[in-house]
């Protein structure tokens, strides 16, 4: 085990990758020699050659076209796009092409495609290097979709998301690179000391579709994924109420077991993302805990979500779900 | 001619207009392209500016009058052309029997490669065999080169229980991976790009192997063409890119696809060699498809074709061109019809003949018409047997996930 933060854990995970699989490349927006401009790449190329790792022209749409080509002629391709917000000159490219080719050619035909994007706020990155649009591709039959949030699972989901056979948008919550995100601006922790921070230095994967309960309680579950998993935990802590927390990590396939088992247990549910309400993931697990738990549930479902606004750049602490407002939803769910 | 071409201090924009609409009469500006005309430059020295010519002019090996001649004259042997000739033959009769099953309700949809199954046939034949084809809706064709049997076929368009892809997609959109033709997309354009990635694993892998995709002149206008130019120059992988001039996209005239006349010279200041060829000449066809696979062959990357050619049908069974050109315009086009010009070459070289032709075209049109029983024996459109429910769930993802099972026993097949 070595101590690790996000960025880190991302490079070993393609670092493990690179080493163990001539068909792995690896490539996006100034990934190459300089090693990517928040240096989840860095020293890859140098360690590994320019034909495994290296820059493109500045095209999502032509980065999402050529990654289909190689992964249904044989290679693995692990594409980057710089940010998320910059994700949809490749959306049709991922939405119509990745997404249905195995279907489409009747399984003569697939691409395992891996999307590695930042993604989400907190960065002071304004309308768009703060987006967090997961809900825009967990919409899409045929590919699927991780959202990391600590060094240890990111390490582990990129390297399942890399060796699955289907097309797979992987977001990285930018927020979190270096250190975990409690929803307070002005306490900047790093990684450092933190049980997620330790990371094996070798091969290992974490399941795709797999939650992860981060902390136990028996008053309320509340869900989140990316960078809003450590608000939501200090937003339990400051509620002062017994919580499950599952951090969901993928959000398609999601892990009907571990969200159904505890609702059942706790009787409520609060859902918290960074991206707009409206149509957010948050809609989905809300209304498939309505279905599945409905005779369990003791209160409504809270949503804790970004406005239905374009991402601000100043303001942006009133924007992002708080610990605060986290906190007064999971008091809610306790009100008769 | 109702277009304002006129923009700028006249007021306005420019909005441009086809040639001719209906009831207009039809016209191109005639051909004085020869065969003679253009130097064939060594494939493994030839820069972007060699081809300027090449680019500007028009690659024909067959006159007008059937004679093949020039530095781009493949020499192919009677019995290559003949293949050739039967291959597009074949495709013709194929896609005349189709539309009529479609006129008839027994396909849902139908689109021909009328007019252009030179481009196809000829290309395809002019390729290794492990090379990778990844068509439009317009290059069928390829799939009767690589051998798939037409019973295959008809059961993809039909959508029965035989048919390869489950029935998941409209008749022509065919998927070939024996014959190393890769499945079709509805998105125009989408494919242009993706066989640059094709074609760099490929070369990645260190494999002698070639791409070839087509682009449509309409959809030359997606960003897809410019990713894939690019994309072309600067990684320089084994792929030839073709765009297939063929005047129109559904209603929309090449006008509109670009303020340029000519779709050949757009690579050049990319530094992809760029060749403008005859889309109805066989011969010249296969030569500079031969040629690009060279310089693909030798590592120089990327070449860039226009196929200047005509839309003699309309843009699919769904589709009226009556609706907005001239009925008879193909008659217009100066570079005639690609079967007539072999044919004629052929008679005119002695080897072949009027009968043999007739004979042919009844051989073919029996194996297609006995082809469609085949088909039908594995299911029509009307009665099935289609393809069961559950390959709607199937193949979405490698393994069924427990959501996507839920909706499966949900619908309870």
């Amino acid at each position: 085990m070595t101590e690790m933060n996000m960025i880190q854990s991302l490079n070993s995970a393609l670092d493990n990758l690179l080493e163990s699989d001539p068909n792995v490349l690896i490539f996006g927006e100034d990934v190459g020699y300089f090693g990517g401009v928040f240096r989840v790449t860095d020293g890859l190329q140098e360690k590994h050659g320019s034909k495994r790792v290296f820059d493109t022209p500045l095209a999502e749409g032509g980065i999402a076209a050529i990654a289909f080509g190689m992964g249904l002629n044989g290679l693995r391709p692990v594409m980057e796009i710089q940010f998320a917000d910059y994700i949809f000159p490749a959306y049709d490219q991922i939405v119509n092409e990745m997404a249905k080719l195995r279907h489409r050619s009747g399984g003569e035909f697939s691409t395992p495609v891996t999307i590695r994007t930042p993604a989400g706020g907190g960065i002071k990155g304004g309308h768009h290097h703060s987006q967090s649009p997961e809900s825009q591709f967990t919409h899409t039959p045929g590919i699927k979709v991780v959202y990391c949030s600590n060094p240890y699972n990111a390490k582990g989901l990129l390297i399942s998301a890399i060796e699955c056979n289907d097309p797979v948008v992987f977001f990285e919550p930018k927020r979190c690179y270096r250190g975990p995100f409690y929803g307070d601006p002005h306490n900047v922790p790093t990684w450092k000391g933190h049980e997620y921070s330790e990371v094996p230095e070798e091969h290992y994967s974490i399941p795709l579709g797999e939650a992860n309960l981060t902390m136990e309680g028996d008053k309320c579950t509340v869900i989140a994924w990316g960078a809003m998993v450590h608000v939501a935990e200090q937003g339990i802590k400051d509620s002062g109420i017994s919580c499950d927390l599952i951090d969901l990590q993928s959000l398609v396939p999601w892990d009907r077991d571990a969200v159904v088992n505890s609702v059942k247990k706790t009787g409520r549910c609060v859902i918290v993302h960074e991206a707009p309400k409206t149509s957010g993931f948050g809609a989905e697990m809300s209304a498939s805990v309505q279905e599945r738990c409905f005779y369990h549930l003791e209160s409504p479902i809270e949503r804790v979500t970004g406005w239905d606004t374009p991402f601000p750049h100043s303001t942006e602490w009133d924007y992002l779900p708080s610990p605060q407002r986290i906190a007064e939803a999971i008091k809610r769910t306790q009100e008769d | 001619m109702t277009g304002d071409e006129q923009g700028g201090d006249s007021g306005g924009f420019a909005v441009p207009d086809a040639p001719s609409r209906p009831g207009e009469k039809s016209h191109f500006e005639p051909w004085t392209y020869t065969p003679e005309d253009l130097s064939q430059p060594d494939p493994k020295t030839c820069t972007a500016e060699d081809t300027a010519d090449h680019s500007e002019g028009l690659i024909r090996v067959l006159d007008d009058d059937g004679v093949a001649s020039g530095e781009w004259n493949p020499n192919l042997s009677a019995d290559e052309l003949s293949l050739g000739l039967e291959q597009m033959c074949r495709l013709r009769i194929f896609d005349d029997r189709m539309m009529k099953m479609q006129r008839t309700g027994k396909l849902s949809f139908y689109m021909r490669s009328l007019g252009e199954e030179a481009i196809a046939i000829s290309q395809t034949m002019a390729l290794q065999n492990h090379d990778w084809l990844f068509p439009t809706y317009r290059q069928p064709g390829c799939q009767f080169v690589r051998g798939r049997s037409m019973v295959s076929m008809i059961n993809h368009c039909i959508g029965n229980v035989e048919d390869n892809v489950k029935g998941r997609q409209m008749p022509v959109h065919y998927t070939y991976k024996d014959g190393h033709y890769i499945s079709v997309s509805s998105p125009v354009g989408t494919q242009f790009s993706q066989a640059v990635g094709v074609a760099m694993a490929s070369a990645y892998k260190g494999e002698d192997q070639a791409t070839i995709t087509w682009i449509g002149d309409g959809a030359s206008a997606e960003g897809d063409y410019h990713y894939a130019v690019n994309f072309a120059s600067v990684f320089k992988p084994p792929v030839i890119l073709c765009v297939v001039n063929n005047q129109w996209a559904i209603s929309t005239h090449k006008n509109f696809a670009s303020g340029g006349e000519n779709f050949a010279t757009r690579a050049l200041p990319y530094g992809i060699p760029s060749l403008r060829v005859d889309g109805n000449d066989f011969l010249a066809l296969y030569s500079v498809t031969q040629w690009a696979r060279k310089r693909a062959a030798a590592g120089l990357g990327a070449t860039h074709i226009e196929i200047l050619t005509y839309r003699t049908g309309a843009h699919s069974s769904s589709d009226d061109a009556s609706r907005y050109r001239p009925a008879d315009e193909h008659e217009y086009w100066p570079g005639g019809d690609p079967i007539e010009r072999l044919k004629n070459h052929l008679i005119l070289n002695g080897d072949w003949s009027e009968e043999q032709h007739s004979e042919l075209e009844q051989r073919l049109d029996e194996e297609v018409v006995a082809a469609y029983k085949e088909a039908v024996t594995h299911g029509d459109l009307a009665n099935g047997p289609w393809p069961p429910a559950s390959t709607i769930f199937t193949e979405v993802y490698e393994e069924v996930p427990w959501h996507i099972q839920e909706q499966r026993e949900e619908l309870g097949k």
